[in-house]
């Protein structure tokens, strides 16, 4: 009778709970650097490191922790709402920064407007600012103020431009290309006008979350505002932080300095970010909801390690709700969200979180 | 890093302000807080180390000297060489510069 072989739970990458074998996981942590390698065209982790994965995804402990002295800083891009809205813990935003701050012993929290976009901030913009004022004067952490591009607000009806997505599949190419550079223009402004705001009341950063989320044009929005802000606001950082691994290309055509933006990939997402100024990156690799988590984190792990490589500035992984090895749930499961924060500091050598 | 528990919140402004990276930005609050790596993690020893240079803390017994927000940052700013947008455009709306 054959030996039954030892399993580990392990988890999917939409969170359910999978038992595997080791050769089950060490199969799953190569293909996904495969994968990776093969769509980044990049290295691949070395022998020791994929072992060292191994030891994380297997480790015992619900919750595993980063060898002492390995600790990292955390950024946000959660508008500091996640007590008041998402928690329904009423209390005013001000108030949500000292949670954050005393409660929770976090580095940072940015405040933001709950609809979490700069288009939107821009219509209360001051009263915004005025938030952030008095949470400045009463917090000691660093503040960012944060928010989204999100291009894709600016399309008619609620925005000045045409739709793209509408205009594409009809086949106007053309004027699907001139609807996302004009919206490219209206989101720079907003977002600098924003920025005016928020560095007269004194943030000492500013948060460009989920760039890139209606493809390169979104990317090439924020890049530019990164670009103002840093030379008009040089004292108040900028962050920015991406939607996803790949930059879509909505456009196909958009460059900035002289790069191509529609396929970037994190390890030369950066180096774009780098020259627009920004003093910190986020950097982003999705999750793959019917994949393991040995799967996800390995391939993770190699993007993620490519880009702090060739990074000069601080990078940032996001670890959040499907991203960087994070299943795609909205309630955390503690076990695999530890396991991929140690990956990501001791192998992919991450600045923050 | 556990924010004002220990030194993240001075690291995080390293990267923010001067763009170090993670290592660096560690060396260089450690070396002017005059505590090793080992001890900028720790909370005990920072704890103490907070209280006695008055910049912020997570809890404390209420007293005169307690220190946190917009006090504690003037003295952060002091203590790191750096200059906080907060603490720069408070002393313009107070007149102080």
């Amino acid at each position: 009778m054959k030996d039954e072989q030892k399993k580990f739970m392990s988890r999917m990458g939409d969170g359910s709970i999978v038992y595997m074998t080791e050769e089950e996981i060490r199969a799953d942590i190569e293909a996904g650097v495969q994968d990776a390698v093969v769509r980044g065209k990049i290295d691949p982790l070395t022998e020791e490191e994929k072992e060292h994965l191994y030891t994380i995804v297997t480790m015992p402990g619900s919750i595993v922790g980063v060898e002492p002295g390995k600790q990292i800083v955390m950024t946000n891009d959660s508008g500091a709402y996640k007590i008041n809205i998402k928690s329904q813990i009423p209390v005013v935003k001000e108030t949500e920064v000292l949670i954050y701050e005393r409660v929770l012993g976090c580095d940072s929290v940015d405040v933001g407007n709950s609809d979490y976009n700069y288009k939107t901030v821009k219509g209360v913009a001051k009263r915004e600012a005025s938030a952030l004022k008095q949470a400045l004067n009463m917090s000691t952490m660093p503040l960012f103020y944060g928010a989204m591009t999100n291009l894709g607000f600016y399309t008619k009806p609620d925005g000045p431009v045409d739709n793209w997505a509408v205009l594409l599949p009809e086949g106007k190419i053309k004027e699907a290309l001139v609807a996302q550079e004009e919206a490219v223009e209206h989101a720079v402004r907003d977002i600098v006008y924003c920025a005016e705001q928020m560095y007269e009341a004194g943030a000492d950063g500013f948060q460009l979350d989920t760039s890139g989320a209606a493809g390169d044009a979104d990317f090439l929005a924020a890049l530019k505002a990164t670009e103002v802000i840093s030379e008009k606001f040089p004292g108040m950082g900028v962050e920015l932080g991406m939607a996803g691994e790949f930059v879509l290309g909505m456009h196909g055509k958009l460059k900035y300095d002289d790069t191509r933006l529609a396929g970037l990939y994190p390890h030369k997402q950066v180096k774009l970010v780098e020259k627009a100024g920004a003093s910190i990156f986020g950097a982003v690799v999705n999750t793959n909801c019917n994949m393991t988590f040995p799967w996800n984190i390995a391939r993770v792990c190699t993007f993620i390690k490519a880009c702090t490589d060739v990074a000069e500035i601080p990078v940032h992984a996001n670890v959040g709700m499907g991203v960087c090895g994070v299943p795609m749930v909205e309630m955390m499961p503690s076990d695999m969200i530890s396991r991929a924060d140690k990956a990501l500091v001791e192998i992919g050598k991450v600045d923050g979180f | 890093m556990g924010g004002v528990r220990t030194a993240g919140d001075l690291v995080l402004r390293m990267q923010i302000a001067e763009k170090m990276k993670i290592d660096e930005a560690k060396a260089y609050v450690a070396e002017k807080l005059g505590v090793t790596l080992e001890e900028l993690h720790d909370v005990v020893t920072m704890t103490d180390k907070r209280e006695a240079l008055r910049i912020g803390l997570t809890h404390v017994e209420p007293c005169a000297e307690e220190n946190n927000g917009m006090a504690a940052k003037v003295r952060i700013a002091e203590v790191l060489g750096i200059k906080i947008n907060s603490v720069e455009r408070f002393k313009e709306r107070a007149g102080l510069k």
